[in-house]
């Protein structure tokens, strides 16, 4: 297989540019190759569709590459063709003399996403794209037209533009080769150096900076036009940053993803090292409304192993298809390398800070679906955007973030962009002081994700509803009390003297729940008052998952809290309060730190709250343990029913083959 | 009972017509389970072999222990195709088959609309083409 540089066929030599080169066996291997190096004939004409040449065009195309006289496509035939179509496409007529120059790379509607996803040129796109969001239409939406480029000049995902600029390197960021998402934009973007830095991945790897090319290129207004699928441009941002890349892979999972995950696999199975059976699993996701035949699919890219059951790493994988497919990704052909369960990412921390990461997995967009839709981009942006670098960012935002978390339907422009900022606190690096101001718009963007998931799903353990019942509008004083209260806990959201009047009555909750941990993760959702409740519940509900975070709330207290309504709720951030307030000056330090701290610095109360968080964890594993318990019970009768039914079919066919 | 649960063919033309060979080599397959009367299910051979030649090509046969068939068509003209690659075609949509068995998602008697198994079927028919 001439995987050189170049493709022969008949005696013919045509060169192919490093793009090309790349842009091709990308095509290439999505047409999956089998062993002697042909092309699958259903994958190649699918491709060719794709090209939206006119049929004749691709007969010629067949013909004059080679194929049609091997009758298959091998290397060079494949090659060739895609030369051919990219010469046909710019308008010249398919020979081979055309291809002998330059070409720009053959656009490919439909394909392109899913080789993007999967074939990352290179990283790419940090160049350019100053905005950070984009509007990754997803295999619906790729309008090809609607898109104009804002910034952009590539963003339309047109591929019908004729670029050049592909080829040239360093391309900014607005070029046509945006326009394909995908490699050759990549090959250009070689320039920065953070793609240097995972070029070695490029085969393997989703293509981090393709999604961000291709994201990148819509902006923000698109996502108006495009609520559902907003893809962070903030990637690119990062990468220009030289730092992390790949992130804005919308197949890599994030630690708040993970953490989501873990908290719904324990759901189904509080064993992490266990399976999680297929008719579990198939209930489970049917929440998920997807259609079947998608659910199919995914089960079938995420049981690696083919045993009709989940384990852990696959769980992910699955969870993490369907929550892109809801967001509006393409399912992959094959399993994105990232998502396959052996795939450890460099410097991942698999248990995130619980401060960091509780407050991810709140649902609190939840409430809204209309905001949903917007958030929905934002998970797009958690998904693909990871990196550390936007912390300093996400401080500066933080500060904003307070403002903009009553609003909770936040212009889409706004919240995306808070979102991006927020999303990446990589949470083992930013622990304490950040991790405060990180969480708390963390919890926005990670809203958006768990909005997408908790509508992807109802989850066994569904975090609570938010119980609207905290936005200022409402219950004014008991609510502003109790926000006011918990916010002078926050300090670094606010004054403390606004603190100082709710403390009274929250001391006399007080006693209702333990843990200056709990608190303290109310705390940290403090910010946002109107969703607050609902933050908290979640984070609650998240917490449930058995975060190992330090002193995180028991899960107990999160479900006496919500059952309780929203005084259970009150009191725990209360109850923060009066220990925050009384540890360390409300001013000053990140809240999480500060209530952690406080906690150490009262050991008598400190070893109570310790006890009765443990007893109320233990109350909760009961609780899940004994849900489990009867589901298996059922899952056992139904079983033994099959057992029986296929017997007597066995019986019933004996007698057959005897005769 | 005895709907395809999944059938392909290359080149297409002519479908039609395998369709029907398909069909009528089911009594053949039938007759050849049934007629392992003495021997229990598990002693009969999966792979049931060349089930009848006709002018234009053979037919090969397999079935499973729960009783799903396997039935291979390939031109007579396809001199090149040996038994251990017949059989191995029919491993092959064995282990492909309970792989969509195994999904969750997939009730028995469904159509296979599995795109994995599709692209097996794919490779393993452009292979013996």
């Amino acid at each position: 297989m001439d995987q050189g540089s170049a493709a022969g066929t008949g005696g013919t030599f045509i060169s192919l540019s490093d793009t090309e080169q790349r842009c091709y066996s990308g095509l290439y291997a999505l047409c999956q190759p089998d062993s002697s190096g042909k092309l699958a004939a259903g994958k190649v004409a699918e491709l060719f569709r794709a090209s939206q040449l006119p049929a004749e065009t691709l007969h010629q195309v067949t013909e004059v590459c080679g194929a049609k006289r091997l009758g298959y496509f091998g290397c060079g035939q494949f090659y060739v063709a895609l030369k051919l179509m990219a010469a046909a496409q710019v308008g010249l007529p398919v020979r081979l003399e055309s291809v002998a120059g330059e070409l720009p790379l053959p656009v490919f509607v439909g394909i392109m996403n899913e080789l993007e996803m999967r074939y990352p040129n290179h990283p790419s796109t940090n160049e350019s794209q100053p905005h950070i969001l984009g509007s990754l239409t997803g295999s619906a939406p790729r309008p090809p037209a609607d898109r104009p480029v804002l910034r952009h000049p590539d963003t339309s995902m047109d591929k019908q533009e004729a670029w050049s600029p592909p080829r040239s390197p360093g391309i900014s960021p607005p070029r046509s080769p945006s326009a394909y998402r995908s490699y050759p934009y990549g090959a250009q973007r070689n320039g920065t150096d953070t793609l240097l830095a995972h070029d070695g991945n490029v085969p393997g790897r989703l293509s981090v900076p393709q999604e961000n090319s291709s994201p990148s290129h819509y902006s923000l207004k698109l996502q108006s036009e495009h609520p559902v699928i907003t893809c962070v441009a903030s990637v690119e941002r990062l990468v220009e940053r030289a730092e992390i890349d790949y992130s804005d892979e919308p197949w890599r999972i994030t630690e708040e993803q993970r953490e989501y995950y873990t908290n719904q696999f324990r759901s189904l199975q509080p064993d992490l090292n266990a399976l999680i059976m297929g008719t579990v699993a198939k209930n489970f996701f049917t929440k998920s409304k997807l259609p079947i035949p998608e659910l199919s699919h995914i089960w079938e890219l995420s049981d690696v192993d083919k045993d009709g059951a989940l384990t852990f790493p696959e769980f992910c994988t699955a969870f993490h298809l369907i929550v892109a497919r809801k967001n509006g990704y393409p399912l992959p052909e094959t399993l994105p390398a990232t998502l396959r369960p052996g795939f450890v990412e460099p410097g991942v921390v698999t248990v995130p800070p619980s401060e960091a990461t509780e407050p991810l997995i709140v649902f609190d967009d939840k409430m809204m679906p209309g905001a949903n839709q917007l958030e929905m981009g934002s998970v797009d942006l958690q998904m693909t955007s990871r990196p550390g670098v936007t912390a300093k960012q996400d401080t500066r935002d933080e500060s904003r973030k307070p403002e903009f978390s009553p609003k909770r339907i936040p212009d889409p422009h706004e919240k995306p962009i808070q979102r991006v900022s927020t999303l990446k606190p990589d949470s083992p690096q930013e622990l304490d002081a950040n991790m405060k101001s990180r969480t708390r718009p963390r919890s926005y963007s990670s809203t958006s994700i768990d909005d997408a998931m908790k509508k992807v799903e109802e989850p066994p353990t569904p975090p609570p509803r938010p119980q609207k019942t905290h936005s200022r509008a409402s219950s004014l004083d008991l609510n502003k009390l109790f926000q006011q209260s918990g916010q002078g806990a926050k300090s670094g959201w606010l004054p403390p003297p606004p603190a100082l009047p709710p403390r009274p009555p929250a001391t006399q909750i007080f006693s209702f729940l333990p843990g200056s941990e709990k608190s303290s993760q109310k705390a940290v959702q403090q910010p946002n008052f109107a969703d607050f409740s609902k933050f908290r519940e979640e984070q609650e509900s998240s917490v449930r998952g058995g975060l190992s975070t330090e002193d995180l709330a028991p899960p107990k207290s999160d479900s006496t809290l919500r059952h309780q309504g929203h005084a259970p709720q009150k009191p725990v951030r209360r109850k923060l309060h009066p220990e925050s307030e009384s540890a360390t000056p409300p001013s000053a330090t990140p809240y999480s730190a500060a209530t952690l701290t406080k906690s150490t610095q009262r050991p008598p109360p400190k070893q109570k709250r310790e006890i009765q968080m443990a007893i109320r964890k233990n109350r909760e594993t009961n609780a899940v343990l004994t849900r489990l318990n009867s589901e298996l019970q059922q899952q056992l009768k139904v079983v033994h029913r099959e057992r029986v039914t296929l017997e007597s079919q066995l019986e019933l066919l004996r007698p057959v083959a005897s005769t | 009972m005895n709907c395809p649960l999944y059938i392909r063919s290359v080149p297409t033309q002519g479908e039609l017509k395998f369709h029907y060979t398909v069909h009528t080599s089911l009594d053949v397959v039938e007759e050849k389970i049934s007629g392992v009367g003495k021997a229990l299910a598990d002693q009969r051979e999966l792979y049931l072999g060349l089930l009848y030649p006709t002018e234009d090509y053979k037919v090969y046969g397999y079935v499973t222990n729960s009783k799903v068939k396997f039935v291979i068509v390939v031109d007579s003209s396809n001199t090149s195709l040996r038994d251990n690659e017949i059989r191995s075609m029919f491993r092959k949509l064995h282990n492909s088959f309970t792989d969509v068995m195994c999904n969750p998602f997939y009730n028995p008697g469904d159509p296979i609309q599995s795109k994995a198994f599709d692209s097996i079927v794919s490779t393993m028919m452009v292979q013996a083409c």
